[in-house]
């Protein structure tokens, strides 16, 4: 981390990148790439752009915020089995790679000059940029909630951090026999099994410490998103009689002081209230004007992840619009074909044409039980869309032996994405 | 050296052997250059990067290729049951996972950095 000024000034000189294996090998390539968010897509392309572009080029990472807090196994924190701190890392370990960060937000994107203005006021100019926003929450839709106070009482818990101690918190100073209701938005949103797994973690929280408590699930979808068998089953078998699950239960109104929704059929009260709310691109990616998708997601090449509408900008990750899931493994797979594309587009070379990757998402059950949803992926040239390869699939059922690989999982994405 | 013309063959066949391992290594770094360093890349989720796992599942860095694509095609045939890697296994090519023994065989081993949580917040 560094300051602006400082940064600025580095901007103009040349990286000093520690001897890595595997750059040594990897053909040089003279540019500047910036990209603005440092999740697990963006990180990703930086560390990347780094092995296969070779040491000349300029990589520059723009990231407000200084600490990187892992989505995956957030969930755990409200069952109780892992604190946030577990999940929670800073970026020195790309300072290897010879990564530049800038820890500021950005005020304006300029796709026609290629540069993006910082809140400072300096500009920033690019050869490609690269945008990895994640998601964003429309509060438009639920303006009840479009202040820090209501979101304080009703934790939406969707970005791992605070939100998710916050929600754990209330949990631990709910009564025995309270009553937690969850919303869940229509599809798409981030991680389709994700809210399910908040409902299992929840539940093993509850079954310990509130055995008589309740859980009430307010689904906007028609069934469950994800893993649909595999979440029944369990909460019938692991926690029987304590989840109620609802469709087509979109919440419309929240009457944040009485901790009550209104779906279009009914009045739900809660003692602890969890609403995630509907989502789009992030707000960076909405601020370039690549939400060209209902003003909501972002139509990109899946070839190079360029966008439609703005030329030398890349998206990747939650904000892009396909029918893949938003995952983070997901997201590390898309920066790939991405920072590997631009790598051949800044050598004069034709990308990939035919891009085949592969997404492996686990969710917890209990602090240990945990089951897959496991995919390749497969670039269609007709459709030119990513298409599911034969042999995918969910786990026939939760088990240790997963729980393990998922914990493995989370140090080996950990690894390959942050050092 | 006198070599009998059986042991001359069975040399040459070795070296010719050898010579299609080194070109098949190094027509498999040229695609890494697309498609396979990509695709090689997607394994890291639960392989590490290059294949030098931080701990949990199997290193494929430098794994003997053959080995490699044994335990693959096992995985698709059911012969050897998992997890996890039938699924993958089914969804890829026989060519791809030829490339992937190739690649991965050619990886140097490393350690994986993991990096450290920042711990008590």
């Amino acid at each position: 981390m560094m300051q602006r000024r400082a940064f600025l000034k580095l901007l103009g000189a040349t990286a000093a990148i520690g001897s890595f294996p595997g750059i040594a090998r990897a053909a040089s390539v003279k540019g500047r790439v910036l990209i603005i968010g440092a999740g697990y897509a963006g990180a990703t392309a930086a560390k990347y752009l780094r092995l296969w572009g070779g040491e000349e080029l300029e990589i520059v990472l723009v990231e407000k915020s200084t600490t990187f807090v892992s989505c995956p196994l957030s969930n755990l924190v409200l069952g109780g089995s892992k604190q946030i701190g577990d999940l929670t890392f800073n970026f020195s370990g790309l300072d290897r790679y010879g990564i530049k960060r800038l820890h500021e937000e950005v005020a304006a994107i300029d796709a026609g000059q290629h540069k993006i203005r910082m809140e400072s006021g300096d500009d920033i100019p690019y050869d490609r940029l690269i945008i990895a926003p994640g998601i964003d929450f429309m509060w438009d839709k639920l303006t009840m909630l479009d202040n820090p106070a209501a979101q304080e009482a009703v934790p939406h818990a969707w970005k791992a951090g605070p939100q998710t101690v916050n929600l754990r918190k209330q949990l631990e100073a709910m009564a025995d026999g309270g009553v937690f209701v969850i919303g869940i938005p229509k599809a798409p949103y981030r991680c389709p099994p994700g809210p399910y797994e908040r409902v299992s973690q929840v539940a093993f929280y509850l079954k310990q410490a509130k055995p008589k408590s309740k859980i009430i699930v307010l689904d906007a979808n028609a069934e469950i998103v994800s893993k649909k068998g595999l979440f029944t089953k369990a909460w019938a078998e692991l926690y029987p009689g304590m989840v109620e699950y609802r469709p087509n239960s979109q919440i419309v109104e929240v009457d944040v002081g009485n901790r009550t929704v209104k779906t279009e059929f009914e009045s739900v009260r809660a003692d602890v209230l969890n609403v995630i709310p509907p989502q789009r691109a992030g707000k960076v990616a909405q601020l370039a004007g690549a939400a060209n998708i209902d003003q909501r997601w972002c139509e990109v090449d899946f070839l190079t992840y360029e966008s439609k509408v703005l030329p030398g900008v890349h998206i990747i990750g939650d904000s892009v619009a396909a029918a893949l899931p938003k995952s983070a493994h997901m997201a590390t797979s898309q920066a790939k074909v991405c920072a590997s594309a631009i790598v051949s587009l800044m050598q004069g070379d034709a990308p990939d044409p035919q891009p085949v990757f592969a997404n492996t998402c686990y969710s917890f059950v209990s602090d240990k039980l945990a089951m897959h949803v496991a995919n390749v992926y497969r670039y269609d040239p007709t459709k030119k869309i990513m298409l599911p390869a034969e042999g995918g699939g969910v786990s026939e059922m939760p088990s240790e032996q997963e729980g393990n690989y998922a914990q493995y999982w989370a140090k080996n994405i950990w690894s390959d994405v942050l050092t | 050296m006198l070599l009998k013309s059986g042991q001359r063959s069975a040399v040459s066949s070795r070296l010719f052997a050898s010579l299609l391992l080194l070109l098949l290594a190094t027509s498999a770094s040229a695609e890494a250059d697309g498609h396979l360093r990509v695709l090689a890349a997607s394994c890291a989720a639960c392989h590490g990067t290059n294949g030098n796992s931080a701990g949990g599942t199997p290193v494929l860095a430098g794994l003997d290729a053959a080995h490699f694509r044994l335990q693959m095609k096992a995985f698709r045939s059911g012969e050897r049951t998992s997890t996890v890697m039938h699924r993958h296994a089914k969804g890829l090519t026989e060519t791809e996972i030829e490339a992937l023994a190739a690649y991965f065989a050619a990886q140097p081993r490393m350690s994986a950095f993991p990096p450290k949580p920042l711990g008590k917040l």
